[in-house]
């Protein structure tokens, strides 16, 4: 962003701040790849309060340890860091080509990334924005994780179908397991023994055993009325005890609830198109979806299983964070 | 002929792989493409008609091929590849026969529907083709072992049908250009036109043509009066009618066909399913944009990573299953597979003005009892290929 059009920038969030943006209690945060905006959401009029402009092509989206927002921008090879607080930006941090999925280390000084068109995972030190390492892996990388005590960092590769399993500590991948066609987003279960694996292509979960890295079982996903090849999962999240893991099915429509214990799809909620990245608010009461292909955002009500309302928001969104 | 070792040269070189049978084997293949190839031709390439190749086979199998690297290396598969470029029918003949000594496990071809028989014939591998799209291979000729990865035409046209019926332009001219190939091309459209319930109001030959006699061959406005519809459909397999013919129309309607909206396996501009970023990969590594042959020479070389990953010690018979069932992934939102009943890879199709991509197909609405990928091409129930597989 050039100097004028931040000034300008910094001029419309002063002017959001004062509509009433300071307090950030509450608030759904949507990034959408073609806006070069998030969207804020009021989550208990579940209403749109504003948008925030960000860097370009804002993808994945979470929270720093620091309590800080961050949003990859694959079109600007770096993040935009905002403090949910002010909504206002308070840095950018250069990620290397492509950046699409991120996490960071628990100590939060080093932010792990998929850069996909160079097929790479980088290690960037979060303070100076510097690249510290980069790891060539599988084309299309997508998904990162890194383990509970920061020691391995796992990354899926979508052409390869494969998870890369990389040791921190020497950058070197040190296992490829091969998962179902074209592995998107991960999560690991609180115990740290699992590692899900959502496979786009594949109707399916796949889950690693964190221990030898060999599959420990596969889930598959049916939808009365969509066939297999419909059924594209991509987003995943868990819920704090680890008992329930909730799947965005993509084309299906649908999102999952999986009881994480027994392997088994409890129930399937209708919610908008190609139901993409999910996430939880705090109280796990609610579950927030994002639609990739209707451009809007579906909140489900958890215990009933039922969608509440679906919001509007930016063109082609990708992820949300929640911040209360 | 030169094999392309895509991983482990080293330890090639060091000898345990040939000696252990437990270790990995390579998957030799070999690619058949005609030695001048008039489709490749700088003129015809200049031209970059829509529908027509952009550039060699190989392109797309080598990007495949490099991306394929992780994959294979995780089951320690390796892949070689050989190209042979053949002058005449009995040369593509000859070639396939001694690839297959030389111990190809299956044979790739670019080849005119006859050469591409004749290698079928000559060879008990699995043969893929990658860029004749003619109805008869995957129909009366069609035979056992021969896959096919470029959509045929009666897929192409059959896309374009639903397209028109989803736009509810059901009234067509059909304009039909000189050349036998436009002819049987142009059956093909009336095919799908009389498959999805659409109707020809006027249907007229074209020629190319300056001669103020044959005006009424030559000129768009005289060939596009004296009939009320609401698209033309042209029918010109070699492109250059076609291309003047948009905004040249006597009434102001869409042209489809050949030209205008054109039905393609692949568009450079695709943006979903993570389709801008092979088209990425295409682009930088030939500095040109990625066309629906080259989509089908990636498909190839995925295809062949697919066997190899799923039967990494071979053998050959192992491959040929693993070829013929393995569903591969081409960055078209689902996973794509080849049809048992005439080896065609079933598919979603692009239609695209040139500057994007403006439908898909199957579109939305149109139903099948199985896959609605069949909606598009030659289904079970036809039987129009006799070969058992």
């Amino acid at each position: 962003m050039d100097q004028r059009s931040m000034r300008a920038a910094m001029f419309g969030l002063a002017c959001a701040a004062a509509a009433g943006f300071a307090q950030a209690q509450g608030t759904a945060w949507v990034s959408s790849e073609k806006d070069d905006a998030l969207t804020l959401i009021d989550t208990a009029t579940l209403t749109v309060k504003g948008t925030v402009p960000t860097c370009k092509r804002g993808r994945h989206i979470q929270r720093l340890p620091d309590g800080k927002l961050m949003v990859a921008c694959t079109d600007s090879n770096a993040a935009d860091v905002i403090d949910p607080a002010t909504a206002k930006s308070v840095r950018r941090i250069p990620l290397g080509e492509e950046p699409e999925a991120f996490d960071i280390s628990p100590d939060g000084k080093t932010i792990y990334v998929s850069n996909e068109d160079e097929a790479e995972a980088s290690f960037i030190d979060a303070a100076t924005g510097r690249k510290l390492k980069s790891i060539k892996v599988g084309e299309e990388p997508e998904g990162v994780k890194v383990s509970a005590d920061g020691k391995t960092l796992y990354v899926t590769s979508e052409v390869a179908s494969l998870v890369h399993v990389i040791d921190v500590a020497s950058a070197k991948v040190v296992r490829n397991v091969k998962v179902g066609k074209r592995p998107r987003r991960m999560a690991i279960t609180p115990d740290g023994k699992e590692l899900w694996v959502t496979n786009e292509l594949d109707a399916s979960v796949t889950i690693v055993s964190t221990a030898d890295h060999s599959v420990a079982g596969t889930i598959r996903f049916e939808v009365k009325g969509a066939r297999a090849e419909d059924i594209t999962p991509v987003g995943i999240t868990m819920t704090r005890d680890g008992k329930r893991a909730f799947i965005g099915l993509g084309k299906a429509n649908h999102v999952a609830f999986v009881d994480v214990a027994a392997r088994k799809v409890g129930e399937l909620v209708l919610v908008g198109k190609r139901a993409w990245n999910v996430t939880l608010d705090k109280a796990e009461a609610r579950l927030w979806v994002v639609n990739g292909l209707s451009d809007d955002v579906t909140v489900v009500d958890v215990a009933g299983a039922k969608a509440i309302k679906s919001i509007p928001v930016g063109r082609v969104p990708y992820g949300v964070v929640v911040v209360e | 002929m030169s094999w392309r070792h895509l991983r482990g040269l080293a330890l090639l070189l060091a000898g345990p792989v040939a000696a252990g049978g437990a270790l990995a084997a390579t998957l030799k293949a070999t690619l058949l493409l005609p030695a001048d190839d008039a489709r490749l031709e700088r003129s015809r390439l200049e031209r970059a008609y829509l529908g027509h190749p952009g550039g060699p086979a190989s392109d797309g199998l080598q990007v495949a091929l490099d991306e394929g690297r992780f994959e294979l290396e995780a089951v320690q598969a390796e892949v070689a590849l050989a190209t042979q470029p053949a002058a005449t029918l009995e040369a593509a003949k000859a070639a396939a026969i001694a690839a297959e000594k030389g111990g190809a496990a299956v044979l790739l071809t670019d080849l005119p529907a006859d050469w591409t028989l004749a290698v079928a014939d000559a060879v008990k591998l699995p043969v893929l083709n990658l860029g004749e799209p003619s109805d008869r291979l995957r129909g009366a000729d069609c035979r056992a072992r021969l896959f096919h990865i470029l959509p045929s035409e009666r897929m192409r046209s059959d896309a374009l049908a639903q397209t028109l019926v989803a736009r509810k332009w059901s009234k067509l001219l059909l304009l039909t250009g000189p050349s036998p190939l436009d002819a049987e091309r142009a059956a093909t459209a009336s095919a799908s036109i009389k498959r999805y319930g659409l109707q020809v109001v006027a249907s007229k030959p074209f020629k190319l043509s300056a001669d103020p006699r044959e005006r009424e061959l030559a000129n768009p406005l005289l060939l596009t009066a004296g009939a009320s519809y609401d698209a033309v459909w042209v029918v010109d397999s070699d492109g250059e009618f076609a291309r003047s013919l948009p905004y040249r129309t006597v009434l102001p309607r869409p042209v489809v066909g050949d030209a205008g909206l054109v039905p393609l396996a692949w568009h450079a501009q695709f943006e979903r399913f993570g389709a801008p970023q092979v088209s990425r990969r295409f682009a930088k590594a030939f500095k040109r944009p990625m066309t629906a042959q080259d989509w089908a020479a990636w498909m190839a070389g995925k295809a062949l990573v697919g066997a190899a990953v799923a039967a990494p010690k071979g053998p050959a018979a192992a491959w040929a299953k693993a070829l013929a069932s393995t569903p591969i992934d081409g960055s078209k939102g689902t996973q794509m597979s080849f049809r048992a009943w005439d080896g065609q890879l079933r598919q979603p199709m692009l239609l695209s003005d040139g500057q994007g991509v403006i439908a898909q197909a199957p579109v939305e609405g149109i139903l099948h009892p199985s896959n609605v990928l069949d909606t598009l091409g030659a289904d079970a129930p036809e039987k129009s290929c006799k070969a058992t597989r």
